[in-house]
């Protein structure tokens, strides 16, 4: 039997498979995406729809500010990681607590647009079919830029404590790709909301 | 392979205290053993939801029936479909995907060993979630206890308006856990596919289980998420006050449907494609040929993937969508037919001119193939949206899909059980008792749904608690029960084979069918690192390669 469980002798010369963390990332962005399209079609589907007010025309305000420190915590993490992979761990950990200060500022930005909608407006996620929608969809990006920023913190605790190195870019790199979707869904939803929303 | 074996399982075969054996098992993430536990806890819900179609068929038998109550009737069809459906076809084939695919690639484990126990364990306390209702879910209403609204949960069925108490909540909550645990399962299948294949398994190479489950994982990506997305909103509507789903504040009860459907048609090629991948490795195995046509199979499962993500509403008929929006989804619908029906082409002209040997395995398998070979048939007269209208809601769609699953999935799985069987227990099944399984089940099921059609044809419509004698469905309707019994004792076979061949089973050896793919290389039941030094291959079949060092098949490729 020795004959069958022996390998066949020749290994071909250069077997490289892609790296599994990024495979599973990309499957779960993909997975994340359908989802998200599930409450982009919901929300677009009842535009207009709502039987009573107020409407996203009264009461939205385009959130300008917030938009951009989202964004460019997509490039702070990319030249996080270049910093990482090239060995320069502090410049790593500046860039990495930059990204995690600009993430956390878009979420108090959110956290603030909602205060106002429900304190100012009386708009709830029960009032009306735009309430509804909306919280839901922004809401579920929020708790998304919420997992990213915890996943993030915890690099950062490893990398104040030392732990983060060179040898972990790969890693690093599939967190850096997650959040890279959380921006471009910010895109979407901010399209889809306060752009052809209103 | 006695060179190649590591003595670890000498230690393992002293008399150990069952809490340590049991501890191991809970914790454990080992690929084969969590396929293991996926398939005997689909069996357990087998089980639980074949006595709840039973009790259907009882209630069912004769007019003016009281066995059950409206109510328990409602709930028995209801927990029936969910059961079968989430709890009992996705685990068993993730677990026969999760056994099978590492070892036919030449991997010593999935890609992430830790998810794949976790999304079993998500999957399993979703099932239970799903049967604590029976205890739990009676809320402060004193409202019903099981879920009662239909495996597909219309709205405004679901909603706190008709649906008081939390039964449609340990639904949604059943649904929404299982389904993460789908979506993990799934990506775990894709990663190890993608990233864990033994030198020289090129993608061309990959034997086509493994294919076949590396597209239905995409589909899973694709099709179970809008089912949780939808769940999500249902919760918000039940928890928050949200409208989503509520007619009376403008939400729209034909949204729900969509996203029910956009998860619930592919959901049918996310089970039968695992099925398809099984007879596209036992059929060339006992017609002791390889598989015809091994590209155009590959092309034409992902072309099934493609056009099955579109067709979604032919569910959708009834309810007055327009006549552009009814004409795409039949044409697509019947578009479908065409990839499926290149493989059927494919599975024939493997057995045409082989030698084919009718082992228990290859029996199921042929069965399978005409079996959904008519299935495909009534599905294609359910296509065409004139014909939908008559029948849409009647048995005739009930017969049409339990010929799909029963006739179609669940004798692709017994097939597969009496052909991996050995490998995973190390015994054989006992053959005799696998024929008379094989002869009972394929007789009642004929009984069943063969004459299921035809009530449905005279306008029985599906899910009515009872109906008035003389209306021609009399007969027939005793006989589909009479049938129902027939399967419930094959099924009873099948369970006494399995235990008691594990005990008194021949011995398998490593490779009892003379078949070319990597998992019959290592001993049965293979050791717990799969292979003691990663194999190479060079062709689609690399024990046949071994096994005839004159004439390869690498030499062809």
């Amino acid at each position: 039997m020795s004959a069958i469980a022996t390998p066949l002798p020749k290994t071909p010369a250069a077997w490289k498979l892609p790296y599994r963390g990024k495979v599973g990332m990309a499957c779960l962005i993909f997975a994340e995406s359908a989802i998200f399209t599930i409450f982009v079609v919901a929300y677009l589907y009842y535009v207009g729809k709502s039987l009573s007010g107020p409407t996203p025309g009264e009461v939205l305000e385009t959130p300008i500010f917030y938009t951009i420190c989202l964004l460019s915590s997509s490039l702070t993490i990319h030249f996080a990681g270049e910093l990482l992979a090239r060995g320069r761990r502090g410049a790593f950990l500046l860039f990495w607590l930059l990204t995690i200060t600009l993430g956390a500022l878009f979420l108090y930005g959110t956290g603030q647009e909602w205060q106002r909608l429900i304190y100012e407006h009386g708009l709830t996620i029960s009032t009306n079919l735009f309430g509804t929608t909306y919280y839901s969809l922004v809401g579920l990006h929020a708790f998304h830029v919420s997992a990213g920023l915890i996943m993030l913190s915890i690099v950062l605790l490893f990398g104040l404590a030392g732990r983060v190195g060179p040898e972990q870019s790969a890693r690093v790199d599939v967190l850096s790709l997650y959040w890279h979707f959380v921006d471009a869904v910010w895109v979407v939803v901010f399209t889809v909301v306060y752009v052809l929303g209103r | 392979m006695s060179s190649d074996v590591i003595a670890i399982q000498t230690a393992e075969a002293a008399g150990r205290p069952w809490i340590q054996t049991l501890h191991e098992w809970v914790t454990t993430v080992d690929h084969k053993r969590l396929g293991v536990l996926y398939i005997l806890y689909a069996l357990f819900f087998l089980v639980i939801g074949g006595i709840e179609a039973t009790i259907i068929r009882i209630q069912l038998m004769r007019p003016h029936n009281d066995f059950v109550s409206p109510q328990v009737f409602n709930r028995m069809f209801t927990m029936h479909g969910t059961t079968m459906i989430f709890f009992v076809a996705m685990p068993i084939l993730f677990g026969f995907g999760n056994y099978l695919v590492p070892l036919m690639i030449g991997a010593r484990d999935m890609a992430f060993p830790r998810l794949n126990a976790f999304s079993f364990w998500l999957t399993a306390f979703g099932g239970l979630l799903l049967y604590f209702s029976f205890l739990g879910g009676n809320g402060l209403y004193g409202a019903g206890n099981a879920p009662d609204v239909g495996w597909w949960a219309y709205a405004p069925l679901a909603s706190r308006a008709f649906s008081p108490g939390h039964s449609s909540d340990y639904w949604t909550i059943a649904l929404l856990a299982s389904g993460f645990g789908s979506i993990g399962t799934a990506i775990n299948i894709i990663a190890t596919i993608v990233s864990m294949r033994c030198p020289g398994m090129k993608l061309s190479r990959m034997p086509l289980l493994a294919w076949l489950n590396l597209v239905m994982s995409g589909m899973v990506l694709l099709a179970i998420t809008p089912l949780s997305a939808a769940q999500l909103m249902l919760l918000v509507d039940r928890y928050l006050g949200g409208h989503f789903f509520d007619t009376q504040a403008g939400g729209s009860a034909t949204l729900w449907m969509h996203f029910f459907w956009i998860f619930g048609h592919p959901e049918v090629y996310v089970l039968i494609i695992p099925c398809f991948a099984f007879a596209s490795e036992i059929i060339p195995v006992f017609s002791r040929k390889p598989i015809f046509g091994y590209p155009v199979m590959v092309g034409a499962t992902v072309c099934i993937a493609f056009v099955s993500m579109s067709v979604w509403a032919h569910h959708m008929f009834t309810i007055g969508m327009n006549s552009y929006a009814n004409s795409f989804f039949t044409i697509t619908t019947m578009a479908v037919g065409v990839p499926t029906g290149i493989k059927i082409f494919n599975w024939l002209g493997t057995m045409w001119g082989g030698k084919i040997q009718f082992k228990t395995p290859m029996l199921f398998c042929i069965g399978f193939l005409f079996q959904f070979l008519i299935a495909g048939l009534t599905g294609i007269m359910l296509a065409s949206s004139p014909f939908d209208w008559q029948l849409s809601g009647s048995y005739f769609v009930v017969a049409h899909f339990h010929y799909v699953i029963v006739g179609g999935i669940l004798f692709a799985l017994f097939g597969a059980f009496y052909y991996w069987y050995p490998k995973i227990t190390g015994r054989m099944l006992n053959e005799g008792l696998g024929k008379l399984h094989f002869w009972l089940f394929l007789i009642g099921f004929h009984v069943t749904f063969d004459l299921m059609h035809i009530p449905g044809l005279l306008g029985m419509p599906r899910r009515i608690y009872t109906y008035e004698p003389g209306r021609g469905w009399d007969t027939l309707n005793f006989l589909v029960t009479i049938g129902a019994f027939v399967q419930g004792i094959a099924t009873l076979v099948f369970v006494a084979n399995l235990v008691v061949s594990y005990f008194k089973g021949a011995k398998a050896g490593n490779d009892p069918w003379d078949a070319w793919t990597l998992e019959w290389s290592v001993s049965s039941p293979p050791p717990v690192y799969n292979f003691a030094s990663l194999p190479t291959v060079a062709s689609r079949r690399p024990l046949w390669d071994l096994k005839h060092p004159e004439d390869p098949d690498s030499r062809y490729e």
